[in-house]
Order: C-alpha cells, then structure tokens, then sequence
C-alpha cells in the first residue's frame, strides 16, 4: 500500500467519521479534564480571597500545580471500604456520578469547525434531550453511594438529592422550552448558528448585514451603517421574546445550580448538618471521582447554559471556521485563517464557560444554604410555575407579534 | 406562656430575594477585588514573613541563661527554678568553683544546665522565681530539632541564646 491508497482509506467517510470523532473525543476530554481540576483549584482560590484569606499558594507559581499534587495524594492514599456497605453499588456508585457529566459533553458544540469538520462529537437532532436524559442519570450515583455506605449521613444526602434533582428536572426542562420555540430545533448546533444569526437569546439585538470589510472601506458613514444595522436587525417580537427568553434564563441557571448541587442548594453535601452527605464514606480515588463528577457536571451545566442562551461559540463580530482571511494578513493562506478562527471560536466557547464557572464560584461563597422545605417550595411553588407561564407568554408573544 | 415571635414584615422587592441576592454578591467581589489587589493585608506569609518586630515586650519565648555586663554567669545553681518549674524542663547538677578563681567567693555555678523544651511549657515562672536575674524568657520562638535529644537546650546552647544583659544588680561585686 502506497501514500494514495492510505489516503483514501482514511478519507473515506465513514473512516473520516471514526478518527475525526476520536480526536475530537481525546481533544475535549483533554480539555474538560483540565478545566475540572483548575475549577477545583479556582474554587479553592475565590473562596479564599472572598473571605480575606490567601488560599493554595505555595505549591508553584500562585499555587498552580496544587490540582496536580491533590491528584498524586488522592492517588497515593488507601481506599478504605468500610464495614457493612453494598459492595457492588458503593463501587458503582463513583462512576455513575462521573459518567453521565462527561457524557453531556458528547452533544455540546465547542466550536464552530476546523477545517470543515464540525466541532461537535455528535451533533444528533435530539441534542437538549439527550442532555436531560443523561444528566438526570447523575442522581443515581449519589442515591446509590448514599444508600450502599451504610451511613445515615450518606443515607440522609442521597434521600435528600435524588428529591432535590427529580423537582429541580421539572422545571430545568420546562425552562428551556421557550427556546425551542423561537429557535425551531433541538439540535445544539443549530441553535448556536440561529444565535449567531439572530444575536444571543439573552441578548437578542443583534445587526443585520454588520460588516466590517464594508465599514472600512466607508469610514465616514460608519455611524449611519451601525444605526441602519441594528434597525434592521431589531423587531417588536424580537424586543417581546426578550422578556421570556430572560426568564427562562434565570429559571435554568438557578435549576442547573440545584442540579448540580452547588450552594445555595448543596443540601445533598451540606457539611455543617451531614459531615459531607453522599460521599461521606468514600476515600481516595472513589471519592475523587465524586469530586470530579461533580465539577464536571459544573462545566457540562455550564456548556448547555452556554450554548442555549449565550451564543456558544459565537462572538460578535468573529468569523466562523469558514473565514477565508485572518485580519486581511496576506500571508495566512485561506485554509489556515479559517483553522484560526476556528481555534478562536472553541476559546470563545471556553471562555465563556470559564466566565460562567467563576460565577458559581461566586455565587456559592455569597449565598448561604436554602432549607430544605424553601428549596422544595421554591421549585415546586416558584420555578414550575414561572416556567409554565413563560411558555404560555412565548407562545402569545409568537402568535399575536408576528 | 407561649411566647409568639413576630416575623417582619417583608415587602415586595425583600420577598423577591433578587436585591438582596445582587447585594451579596457584590460586597463577596468586593473582598475578592480587595484581596487580589493586595488592599487587604491580613494573611502573614510564615517563613517569609515573620512577627519578630510586631512581638509585645512581654513576650515569652524559649528561657535562656544570661551573662553580665563584667562577663560572670549570673547563676549560682541555687536550683529554685528546678523546684519551681510545673513541667520539671529544668535540670541542674551544680558544682563549686574553686576558691582561687576570680568569681570563687561566689561558691557555686552550674556544671550542667539542661532545659528541655519538649517539656516547657512557657510560662516563665523561673524567671520570675530566679533571685539572681539569671535566667530570662527571651524572645526566641523558633525552638526546632529533628531529635528529642537535640530538644533539650544544655549550657553553652542557653547561655548563647541568652547572651549578655546590661543593667541587672551587680550584687557580688562588692563583697570581699
């Protein structure tokens, strides 16, 4: 077999399928995986700093290999497995945790495309469902780890969190509906390209037919092309769908915190009542990998938060993969500028995920803990309702303003 | 008698959560611009940064023996603070010192002079016992050994500690 012939067997598409796909897989979880452990060690940070404290700052610069010492000491330590659990579910119940999180990612565009392949694993039709479906898979990890540790903490964490996520499911899912709504699809991919489009859901005023290689050949008129743009770009139900594409928002970020049982609504963990809840009897890698899952749980929240409502990985003004010239620089050729802004585009994405994590963060060392009846009262009372009428609000909005 | 607790009463805008929320989060990023800044100082760095110049005149670090400004070693192994020491740190084996010496009117001195640290607990009552200002709490802190042995503090080690101090009562000088 000679070059031609490799080649051709490895653009075969269905070939090309299967090691573009691998990559893309290796590529993400690369990222995602160190992203998890810098989240730990940002949480670890903010927190400090929030409360006047310094924080893990001596292993590296500013602290910055901690993640990589805390792995190598969990590595190291015992796995102790104490007297009297499920064998089977205690083992299985680390991993069910760690899962699902990851396979979330599966479905999430990080970016627009590299040379022509699309950077999304699996860019399948029922996107947003397949994100529900697995996420809510999480709880049986922490049901399970609480059930099979034979501890009341663990016992009182998993009782706690599996009614916690199964109310918070409600209205997460019936927040997003309105979405689907205006944008027609459930396909995460093309969600992001009707946002690229249109302007961002929770930001939808977005110029038509804004072009920069125009406006530089015009400088003088540059105002009048702005003002026209942003006319062009700007409807009465656009200005309407604002208002329940906002809410709805507000009614997923909080769900996804309850989801993911971040504070104000980590009743699952609550340390000062349940030692550390679900993963009480848990110790060294086992107990990484609840820790993992759920700070990738985090980032896969933040990914979905991202693609429905900020855009993904668009930015104003910033080309696609497809761009045939990087700034008009002469030397990049075509197919490198459009590999450029690709790689823009996924740290575009990141970015914005980062930004969304480090709010977390934030939210989690302001807010104190929700009791356990407001939280259900807040979901139950609060959040299914303002979900259901927010539907009811876009559908008049979509129907009455044309 | 029951005794009824009367709840505020919330208004609209306290009730919807959201205010008081955002004004939260805005005194925690305070603290956070604050601290990452370098405005607020609180956090002292241990090894790099130490309390040496901020300690308080009284404090009581590591006990030492001391010398006089004429060069004698101001104990006499009169071994009260042996007896007076709650944690029994101290243990002294005096000897004489022989009549032709310069300081022989003294009659005794310490032939050893042991105090081990591992056992003191501080709280200076040698020296306040010590009738001949022999023995100081200095301002020393860091007492650190890899062994126990290197722990106890012998003779020359307390009396470099210790070093010389002026103005204390000269009180055999004047004898014979």
């Amino acid at each position: 077999m000679d070059c031609t012939q490799i080649y051709q067997i490895v653009m075969m598409p269905e070939v090309f399928l299967v090691w573009t796909s691998l990559a893309k897989i290796l590529g993400l979880l690369g990222i995602v995986l160190g992203l998890v452990s810098y989240t730990v060690y940002a949480e670890r940070r903010v927190s400090a700093f929030i409360q006047d404290r310094l924080g893990p700052n001596r292993v590296g610069p500013q602290g910055l290999i901690q993640p990589i010492a805390d792995a190598f000491k969990l590595v190291l330590k015992e796995n102790f497995m104490p007297a009297g659990v499920n064998k089977f579910f205690y083992y299985i119940a680390p991993k069910l945790s760690m899962i699902p999180a990851i396979l979330v990612l599966a479905v999430l565009p990080f970016g627009s495309t590299l040379l022509g392949v699309p950077m999304v694993i699996a860019g399948i039709d029922i996107g947003v469902l397949w994100v529900f479906a697995v996420s809510s898979l999480g709880v049986y990890g922490i049901v399970l780890a609480g059930w099979a540790s034979n501890s009341k903490y663990s016992f009182l964490g998993g009782i706690r969190s599996s009614s916690q996520m199964i109310s918070y499911e409600l209205s997460l899912g019936l927040s997003v509906i309105p979405v689907f709504m205006v944008v027609g699809t459930l396909n995460l991919p093309e969600i992001v390209l009707y946002q690229v489009k249109n302007g961002w859901l929770i930001a939808p005023f977005w110029p038509q037919g804004f072009d920069l290689a125009k406006l530089a050949e015009n400088p003088g008129g540059a105002w009048e092309m702005v003002v026209a743009s942003f006319a062009a770009g700007f409807s009465l139900q656009k200005l309407l769908l604002w208002v329940p594409l906002f809410l709805s928002f507000i009614v997923f970020l909080v769900s996804i915190f309850a989801e993911t049982n971040r504070a104000p609504f980590d009743l699952p963990e609550a340390e000062q009542e349940l030692v550390a809840g679900y993963h009480t009897e848990y110790s060294s890698m086992g107990f990484a990998l609840f820790f993992l899952g759920e700070y990738a749980a985090m980032i896969a929240a933040s990914g979905v938060i991202v693609t429905l409502f900020l855009g993904g990985w668009s930015l104003p003004l910033v080309p696609d993969g497809s761009a045939e010239s990087f700034f008009g620089l002469s030397f990049v050729p075509g197919w490198l500028a459009g590999v450029l802004w690709g790689f823009v585009n996924i740290g575009v994405f990141f970015g914005k995920v980062i930004a969304l994590l480090l709010f977390m963060i934030w939210v989690r060392w302001t807010v104190p803990r929700f009791r356990y009846d407001q939280l259900m009262k807040l979901g139950w009372y609060f959040f299914f309702e303002l979900a259901l009428f927010n539907i009811l609000l876009t559908a008049l909005v979509l129907i009455f303003v044309p | 008698m029951a005794i009824v607790v009367k709840r505020a009463k919330l208004s609209l805008l306290e009730k919807l959560y959201f205010p008081a929320l955002i004004g939260g989060l805005l005194i925690t990023i305070r603290h956070f611009k604050n601290m990452f800044f370098g405005k607020t100082k609180v956090t002292m760095q241990y090894p790099e940064e130490r309390w040496d110049e901020h300690l308080p005149p009284h404090y009581r670090g590591a006990p030492t023996l001391v010398t006089d400004e004429v060069g004698r070693e101001r104990c006499v192994a009169c071994q009260l603070c042996e007896f007076i020491c709650p944690s029994r740190a101290i243990t002294i084996h005096p000897e004489e010192i022989p009549a032709h010496e310069k300081w022989g009117k003294v009659e005794k001195r310490p032939k050893t002079f042991e105090i081990d640290m591992v056992r003191c607990i501080y709280c200076g009552m040698c020296q306040e016992v010590c009738p001949e200002q022999a023995i100081f709490l200095r301002k020393d802190y860091l007492v650190i050994g890899y062994s126990r042995k290197e722990m106890v503090h012998d003779k020359a080690r307390l009396y470099e500690l210790g070093g010389v101090m002026d103005g204390l009562v000269l009180k055999w000088n004047e004898k014979k």
